[in-house]
């Protein structure tokens, strides 16, 4: 690659990025249909067999799903730079929006109108976490080892103050024991 | 405040290395870490995690620029943003230079195995606390409920428009699809309407 061609790939991969960081609502998983049409279709960086694994990826690495698929897209499109240049473009329209809302978030609950909206959001917040968490459910729990450790985390986290790092920590080795175990007696 | 800007970046560099899934898979590590550097109260990650929704971009990203402009102004919020994309900026760059197969590795995939559902309890831990403030008037700390004294003044505490507001919204979220933005709306106007008769 020319360094000319490098250098428009980048600015194109900032640009590219930044609209999908100021218009998708919703975080990682509503990105990805942006970022595939907008690398795959619309500029022809990658090959479309190529952002599916891409995606399982991402998917599947710890980190925030939109910032990841920046930086691997970024770097198969224009290297370190472009990986650089991508994740800047993604996070910048949210660091702006949040700054400017938490600087008069304070003053603007003090409104009474406002802190009635925000004890009614709360509830609507609780709902939309029990509903992702019903969705995510089918894809997480594939057997009766996933429900028990379900369980164990969710009481854990309830009724300790342990914190979330050890408890994923011990999940994660808990997994390379029961699949170990599980090959060796060929269950 | 030096101090502050390194802690908020080693913080945010553990909850973004810490965060399998995305989304709302952060919620919990996010609220234990915030509220336990007594940076905000379990209340206001709440209306936090309603603000993230309700603009655009990666939940994650959203938090750490709202917690660190709340504890150190804008540089706070530099130094919080940096520390959660880092952890994704080592891993992915190795794995796009070095093997993109690496997530293949059976070794990876068993620990995924105990993961998965791991993520799955941490959710529905945070969802069942946030229920906790929002259904009951009782101050929660550290989001550890005080499940004596609800109990104990269960007839006082019990909050019947938030149940009420939870009811409406689960059921547009589940049976009709509606958009999370909406759904927020619709809660807060709700709330508007409830709370201000």
């Amino acid at each position: 690659m020319e360094a000319k061609d490098r250098r428009t790939r980048v600015t194109k991969l900032f640009l590219v990025f930044l609209r999908i960081g100021a218009f998708t609502f919703g975080g990682g998983l509503a990105m990805i249909p942006f970022i595939k049409r907008e690398i795959v279709d619309n500029n022809h960086w990658i090959e479309e067999e190529d952002i599916v694994d891409i995606f399982a990826i991402v998917q599947s690495v710890p980190g925030v799903i939109a910032v990841n698929s920046a930086i691997f897209v970024g770097y198969r499109v224009a290297g370190f730079l472009g990986s650089v240049a991508s994740a800047i473009g993604v996070v910048l329209p949210s660091f702006i929006i949040l700054s400017v809302i938490a600087l008069f978030f304070s003053t603007f609950k003090s409104i009474p109108v406002v802190a009635n909206a925000f004890e009614g959001i709360s509830a609507g917040v609780t709902a939309l976490i029990v509903s992702a968490l019903l969705n995510l459910r089918k894809a997480s729990i594939k057997d009766v080892y996933g429900w028990i450790i379900a369980a164990c985390v969710f009481l854990i986290m309830t009724v300790t103050d342990i914190s979330a790092v050890y408890i994923l920590l011990a999940s994660a080795i808990l997994g390379l024991i029961i699949s170990y175990v599980r090959k060796k007696k060929g269950w | 405040m030096l101090k502050l800007f390194f802690e908020l970046l080693i913080t945010f560099f553990k909850i973004g290395l810490f965060t399998i899934g995305g989304g709302y898979a952060m919620i919990p590590l996010i609220q234990q870490e915030i509220v336990d550097h007594g940076w905000m109260s379990f209340k206001e990650t709440v209306d936090m995690i309603a603000i993230s929704e309700m603009t655009p971009g990666p939940f994650a990203i959203n938090s750490a620029t709202f917690a660190g402009v709340k504890t150190g102004g804008i540089t706070g919020a530099v130094f919080a943003t940096a520390g959660v994309v880092l952890p994704s900026f080592i891993i992915v760059v190795l794995i796009a230079k070095y093997s993109a197969r690496f997530m293949e590795k059976p070794v990876m995939q068993s620990a995924l195995y105990g993961l998965r559902p791991a993520v799955i309890g941490l959710i529905g831990a945070a969802a069942f606390s946030i229920a906790m403030t929002s259904f009951f008037n009782v101050p929660v700390n550290n989001g550890t409920i005080p499940f004596a004294g609800i109990i104990r003044d269960i007839g006082s505490v019990i909050d019947f428009k938030a149940i009420f507001i939870f009811i409406v919204a689960i059921v547009a979220s589940i049976k009709y699809k509606v958009h999370p933005i909406l759904l927020i709306v619709l809660s807060g106007v709700l709330g508007i309407i409830l709370y201000g008769i």
